[in-house]
């Protein structure tokens, strides 16, 4: 090794050699991990195939169209926690993308300059709020009020109405609430996004519009709202793909029931908070695996929605690609 | 086969690589002495033909298809300054990136040709880039200082970082290299702020003392002064010329009237190829070739 | 035509304004009203016993308090650390400083998808992989779930930072024949560092309060965690389990541990903002 009386360089070709493999060491560290994130997805994969293996064999297709969800017969469907998804992802974004573009509007063009940053970092704020809290408080709070309120109101002057019908749970927990707490938890990913799509369009786009004597809604709706469509589409879609995965809040308010109703009034429950619930208690390995299967198809609709969200948001992020 | 370049004979005795003592350097090389010794400020006017410092024959750069520099054969003389000039593209930057290796960064790069540095094979098959670069220095457009490091760190770090840790002997060498870049005085107070508190042309100096420090053989310069004022563009001329004295300095520059300053052998490059080298004097009053005449009379460039 | 028209696509504007501004509040008023009831409903129940004792054995008792829910959350938090940052971290070094370009997109889409995918999925996968080989809920299954959602976050917040570092800087190093990898640790990720904080202190923030990972991999506890092996206590759980349980003191508590949590959240996210300094332009 060193000795102790190191010689001192007196010049640069005295400087002891560096270790030959110090370089190829560290290399080889950075492409171990990222074999590593690589096995992740691996990982992610096996597991969820293997284990709804058993099930996958047992239903076949039709487990996607059953409605069934008989723990005693092992009688298995996934339909109801389709349909649950899809509702209450259907009812997030119908709330929140027009509220997301508009606070994306609000900041981008109308919001006073002092007002920016912590508007931002309110938004961030709320992205950071973890999911089990919104469940408490959406069982605790929202719930309750939307019972007494909307609800009990919807249910009473438009019940005949199926999407407003039938008997109404007295906590409030229904697929609306689920949605309406789910579009609370979206809100934040969308409008930031949704504002950095916006920031892209160039100002060449807003004076034009403005040169021609438009007004300030006018702007925004033929500068920057048509420029920017595929970008704000790719927002919704993100959302989206978030919203396919919420899970504990979802839990906590929508019911877990395992019926398709069409009112909206009514409990329901999703892919992902279905597994949340019953995983711990299944009880035997076709109940479980009818869970991996959930979760199978779960991961696969959300890869999908997001590669789909990606594809749109970076689409106007390189620009030229509209023509004129 | 291992590394080509020799070394001094009184420091083998520290080194274990075993492998260093059974090169065999390919010609005899009498120079090998540590240049910091080594007296002469003039290029060769007393003992010997003067010492070649790169020895450029046939060189052609390739970025992928594209091909910077065509045929160049170029003798740089030690212990001298050598200007390298010629409009934007020319190549006088890519040519002056093979002398320490720096142009293989760029992906695609390849070369034909050969540049033996100081005797050695500077592309030889054991040669390690990283060991050339210690013993050729460079200072960039642009000045780097670390912005984490302090003063005395920026300057240290291609010691430290290269394994030495006597911290007398650092020190020593910190003091060395700050007023040997003329900076000593004006920072020796404060070698505990960081690297970029200082203006611009302190940081370019702090940047050639940091270069200085490993006492490398040679310095090469690619536009050191465009980013600077004329005060402080005067300084690191100065500068050159002092150092000129125990450093090969190889300048790239598009300021004509700088080349004219402080080099005594200049290179003029058009289009990758080198149209005529010769004494600065020469070049500048009195060019063989008409390109070289258009050039410097400013007809283009 | 053309002054009262004129005059309708004013209005109109100005109410496209106002619409803008009720969206603005519409977004603003769910984190008010939920840190107003945090505060309203928990904070009354923060005291010395909250913070110190375990939680009740009797279920229908009052009084007993969260304290291995919130070591058993800094607990897993560190553990998802060791796991999952020397990971990401040299997973992202790998994008910026070795990568070649068709090598890096394929990652970063990697990364991406898995960043996408719902925590749930990693707590089946902690399941599988960890709780049934080892034959319990250990806290150790817990960390890997959580970790596993780490990894994606942390590389491509690592690679985000790293490239910002100029290329000017590796290249002072190359010219003084610095090796490779010294330039990488000791220049690139010195210069980076303050982002590098940042990143992992957001990704710590986000599993703080990951609940569905945990649920089938540390379980939960009702007692101090005494090793790696054992199930462990965490907030989220807690939370949840309170939150449902028919027990208005459990729910009491879960409120007082929802309050905590937060506060854990929002301390990581001060901190985060403190070393990042001086924020660019809104």
């Amino acid at each position: 090794m060193k000795s102790t009386a190191q010689a001192l360089p007196a010049t640069a070709a005295d400087l002891p050699a560096p270790n030959r493999w110090g370089n190829r060491i560290f290399e080889g560290m950075t492409m171990l991990s990222v074999v590593i994130l690589g096995v992740c997805f691996v990982c992610a994969a096996y597991v969820l195939v293997e284990g709804a293996w058993l099930a996958i064999h047992t239903y076949g297709w039709s487990f996607l169209t059953s409605q069934q969800w008989n723990p005693v017969t092992e009688n298995f469907g996934a339909l109801p926690f389709i349909f649950g998804t899809v509702v209450s992802a259907a009812i997030a974004l119908l709330i929140a993308v027009p509220l997301s573009i508009g606070t994306a509007i609000f900041l981008t063009d109308l919001a006073p300059l002092w007002m920016r940053q912590p508007l931002t970092s309110v938004i961030e704020m709320l992205a950071a709020v973890p999911s089990v809290i919104w469940g408490l408080w959406g069982l605790f709070v929202l719930m309750p009020w939307l019972h007494d309120h909307p609800y009990t109101w919807l249910n009473k002057h438009f019940g005949s109405i199926p999407i407003f019908g039938g008997p109404i749970e007295g906590s409030g927990s229904c697929i609306m609430s689920a949605g309406i707490i789910v579009a609370i938890m979206i809100l934040p990913i969308v409008t930031s996004v949704s504002r950095e799509i916006l920031r892209a369009v160039p100002d060449l786009q807003r004076e034009a519009a403005y040169g021609l004597g438009a007004t300030r809604w006018e702007v925004t709706r033929i500068a920057v709202l048509s420029y920017a469509r595929r970008g704000l589409l790719g927002a919704a879609v993100l959302g989206l793909g978030r919203a396919l995965g919420e899970t504990m809040a979802v839990t906590m308010v929508v019911g877990n029931s395992p019926k398709i109703h069409a009112s909206l009034l009514q409990p329901g429950w999703t892919l992902a908070s279905v597994i949340a619930n019953q995983f711990g208690e299944a009880s035997d390995d076709l109940q479980r695996s009818v869970l991996f299967e959930i979760g199978l198809v779960l991961v696969g609709v959300t890869i999908v929605v997001n590669i789909g969200a990606l594809i749109l948001i970076k689409s106007i992020e390189t620009p030229g690609t509209r023509r004129a | 086969m291992n590394q080509v370049i020799s070394i001094t004979p009184s420091t083998m005795s520290d080194r274990d690589k075993p492998a260093v003592d059974a090169v065999a350097a390919p010609t005899p090389v009498p120079t090998m002495k540590p240049m910091a010794v080594v007296p002469p400020s003039a290029p060769a006017t007393t003992a010997g033909p003067p010492q070649i410092a790169f020895d450029i024959q046939d060189l052609s750069i390739f970025y992928g298809a594209h091909q910077a520099i065509k045929n160049v054969s170029l003798q740089i003389t030690a212990h001298s300054v050598t200007a390298i000039i010629g409009p934007s593209g020319c190549g006088k930057s890519t040519l002056l990136r093979s002398l320490n290796r720096m142009h293989e960064l760029t992906p695609g790069a390849r070369h034909t040709g050969s540049i033996r540095i100081l005797g050695d094979d500077l592309y030889g098959p054991g040669i390690d880039p990283t060991v050339v670069r210690r013993r050729v220095g460079m200072i960039f457009q642009k000045s780097n200082p670390f912005p984490t490091l302090t003063i005395a760190e920026n300057v240290l770090v291609g010691l430290r970082l290269n394994g030495v840790r006597d911290k007398v002997f650092l020190n020593r060498r910190l003091e060395e290299s700050l007023r040997m870049a003329a900076l000593w005085d004006e920072v020796k107070d404060h070698l505990h702020r960081p690297g970029t508190s200082l203006s611009g042309g302190q940081q370019q100096r702090l940047c050639i003392a940091r270069a200085i420090a490993n006492r490398p053989e040679i310095l090469l310069m690619d536009e050191p002064c465009s980013a600077l004022d004329p005060i402080a563009t005067g300084k690191v001329e100065e500068l050159i010329h002092e150092l000129s004295r125990d450093y090969t300095i190889v300048i790239v520059t598009h300021n004509m009237q700088q080349a004219a300053r402080v080099s005594n052998k200049t290179a003029f490059m058009y289009m990758g190829k080198l149209v005529e080298y010769g004494e600065t004097e020469q070049i500048f009053m009195n060019p063989k070739d008409p390109q070289t005449e258009a050039y410097v009379s400013g007809r283009f460039g | 035509m053309s002054a009262t028209y004129d005059q309708y696509r004013k209005a109109k504007s100005h109410c496209m304004s106002g619409l803008a501004v009720f969206c603005a509040v519409m977004v603003v008023m769910p984190l008010v009203l939920v840190l107003f009831y945090l505060l309203k409903m928990g904070f009354s129940s923060l005291n010395w016993a909250f913070f110190t004792q375990l939680p009740n054995a009797d279920p229908e008792g009052s009084g007993g308090g969260m304290a291995n829910a919130i070591v058993g959350t800094l607990e897993l938090m560190v553990i998802a650390l060791v796991l999952g940052v020397p990971v990401g971290l040299l997973g992202g070094i790998f994008l910026s400083e070795y990568g070649g370009e068709k090598t890096n997109g394929f990652v970063r889409f990697a990364a991406d998808v898995l960043n996408g995918v719902p925590s749930i999925v990693w707590g089946m996968v902690g399941y599988t992989l960890v709780v049934v080989p080892m034959h319990g809920y250990s806290a150790f299954a817990g960390g890997v779930a959580l970790a596993f959602i780490m990894i994606p976050l942390v590389l491509r917040t690592t690679e985000e930072v790293l490239v910002l570092v100029p290329g000017a800087y590796r290249e002072a190093g190359l010219a003084l024949g610095i090796p490779r990898w010294k330039i990488t640790v000791h220049i690139v990720l010195r210069t980076a560092f303050k982002g590098l904080v940042t990143g992992v202190l957001l990704a710590l923030g986000r599993i703080a309060g990951e609940t569905a990972p945990i649920l089938f991999t540390a379980l939960g506890n009702p007692n101090w965690n005494n090793s790696l092996k054992e199930p462990i206590a965490a907030l989220p759980i807690q939370i949840y389990y309170y939150a449902i349980s028919p027990f208005p003191d459990q729910n009491r508590q879960a409120w007082a541990g929802a309050l905590v949590l937060i506060g854990i959240v929002f301390l990581l996210s001060a901190s985060v903002r403190i070393i990042a300094g001086r924020r660019k332009k809104a």
